[in-house]
């Protein structure tokens, strides 16, 4: 969906459900899976429809992925970190 | 060892959160910034130090508007106040409290002074397929090209109203991206249009920057269709295609990304949380903090700058900021009232302009009506919660008449983003099904911590 503008200079390894994943280091969680071409994040937990991130300014919690086992959090707002494991939330987990 | 307390807190790193620490820590208050992001600029300055730096290229497509914000940025960093980048803020409370959540811990920071400067966040748009991957807030694509020199490498459409869609698909075009069509709900307004609005004539030169921006993506070929009507995005998974009316007759585009915008509104999510009292502004269609000119509200300690506190842009911000800073100091003995108004004079000039510019820009580029509510009973209101507009009208009907209590009985509003994204619409739907304005559905009430927190860090808390 998306593609970058210059040549990456530092980059990190990231863990999206457990396949590594070569980012730029200093970038959020939510640019750098749209980058990697990852449209969907998580499914919302009443119907289980496809969620992606829509402000990328915290607002929406649309990109909300686990992130080192801890569920929920923010991809827009999160910066990614060597070594770092991201699960996407995609399980629909309706109760209701 | 983390700062416990402080003279002033300025939360929000844009540019009134940093013209009020220049200013504050200028006057000798023991000042602190805390910001989400990790350097300094907000997000109308979003990575302006990282694209001077390594990107310069970047500030062709991004126009001369976004670099002037580079000398702020460079006159907070040599201020001496202290910076806190990365700083989730949680909580403001009229008793001074701040409650932060950084690199995995929280703490709570006394504050003598707050000053909230959260600025603004775009108006909901809630067409059919809002919510499908694909569509963004036109302002993400704007972030993702600030903060990462990214852009879309699909066909894109942008659908809406108000300057910033301009401003959007002029910068990604620039920098080569495809805009498919840039499909706008207002009619086409020429300099003669604008010529009529009172006080134009002050704001030539804004209106002329406007236009530009229109005269550069017709050169670049880009299709602009105004008065659009009835959007959909049409898309299983993800985004395919926008349709729409125009001229009584119905049209669909192809598009990889659809970015939407119908304006921007106060981010009022801390004020509301520290129960500051709002007020509707007719003018803006939208919820801000009540203040006076100094930013002050109704809690002796909490202060609220720049576009958080009303749309008007990031000049008049940076004033806001300052003056806000200057009456920091009034109160906190360390300068008086005679100095603060005459320290703030030059500010108080340039504020009127823009309060002026913006005025003329309000009534050029009022929200699309037609975007504010969703129509159908199937459309989403709550992407949280997938609460649809069906389900509002039926709580409505069951003698729910406040937002609040549609809520309760629907769930709108309570998923993780706390009614930040469907508070607006909530309120519009509730309207239109009473016949009534949208002041009169009342706000959602927000509920601390605003941004969620493990409890793992609460239980560590260092207070």
């Amino acid at each position: 969906m998306f593609r970058r503008l210059h040549e990456l200079s530092a980059t990190v390894t990231v863990f999206l459900d457990d396949a590594p994943l070569c980012v730029a280091a200093g970038e959020t969680v939510a640019a750098a899976l749209l980058i990697a071409g990852v449209p969907v994040f998580h499914a919302a937990p009443r119907y289980g429809s496809p969620r992606g991130p829509h402000c990328m300014i915290g607002n929406c919690y649309d990109c909300l992925v686990e992130i080192d086992g801890m569920p929920y959090r923010q991809a827009c707002l999160t910066i990614v970190a060597d070594g770092m494991r991201i699960h996407r939330m995609t399980e629909h987990e309706a109760s209701s | 060892m983390s700062r416990m307390s402080c003279d002033l807190a300025i939360i929000g790193g844009g540019p009134s959160g940093m013209a009020a620490a220049v200013q504050g820590a200028a006057l000798g208050l023991d000042t602190i910034l805390l910001d989400e992001q990790p350097a300094p600029g907000g997000q109308i300055y979003r990575g302006i130090e990282a694209v001077q730096r390594a990107r310069a290229d970047d500030l062709r497509i991004l126009g001369e508007d976004y670099e002037e914000g580079a000398g702020l940025v460079a006159a907070f960093r040599d201020s001496g106040a202290a910076y806190e980048p990365g700083s989730v803020v949680w909580q403001a409370v009229e008793d001074g409290r701040i409650g932060i959540s950084h690199g995995g811990a929280a703490r709570i920071l006394i504050a003598q002074r707050i000053l909230i400067a959260t600025g603004a966040m775009e108006r909901p748009v809630p067409i059919p397929g809002w919510t499908l991957p694909g569509v963004m807030a036109a302002g993400a694509a704007q972030t993702l090209l600030k903060a990462n020199g990214m852009v879309p490498d699909t066909p894109v459409v942008v659908v809406g109203a108000g300057p910033l869609l301009y401003l959007v698909a002029t910068q990604l075009a620039r920098a080569g991206v495809t805009i498919a069509a840039v499909l706008l709900t207002g009619p086409d307004i020429g300099m003669s249009d604008a010529l009529k609005v009172p006080g134009a004539l002050r704001a030539g030169r804004t209106l002329l920057k406007g236009l530009a921006w229109r005269n550069e993506l017709r050169g670049m070929g880009v299709p602009m269709i105004h008065g659009v009507s009835q959007p959909v995005i049409e898309g299983k998974a993800q985004a395919e295609a926008v349709s729409y009316t125009v001229g009584g007759t119905r049209h669909r585009v192809p598009a990889g990304l659809v970015l939407l915008h119908n304006g921007i509104i106060p981010n009022t999510q801390l004020s509301l949380g520290a129960r500051c009292k709002q007020a509707w502004d007719p003018g803006q269609h939208c919820w801000r903090p009540e203040t006076n000119e100094w930013g002050a509200t109704n809690h002796a300690r909490i202060a609220v700058a720049g576009d958080g506190a009303g749309i008007l842009g990031a000049r008049a911000a940076a004033c806001l900021g300052r003056m806000a800073a200057l009456d920091a100091a009034v109160r906190l003995g360390k300068l008086d009232p005679a100095q603060r108004d005459r320290m703030a004079s030059a500010d108080r000039a340039q504020l009127a302009t823009q309060q002026s510019l913006r005025g003329v820009l309000d009534r050029l580029f009022p929200p699309a009506g037609e975007l504010l509510v969703p129509i159908g009973p199937e459309d989403v209101v709550c992407r949280c919660e997938e609460v649809t507009v069906a389900e509002l009208l039926d709580a409505v009907a069951q003698g729910c008449t406040e937002a609040n209590r549609v809520k309760a009985f629907t769930r709108c509003g309570m998923g993780p983003c706390q009614g930040r994204v469907c508070g607006p619409i909530a309120a519009e739907v509730i309207a239109r099904a009473l016949g009534q304005g949208a002041d009169r559905s009342g706000q959602f009430r927000v509920r601390l911590p605003v941004r969620p927190v493990p409890l793992a860090e609460l239980a560590e808390l260092q207070s």
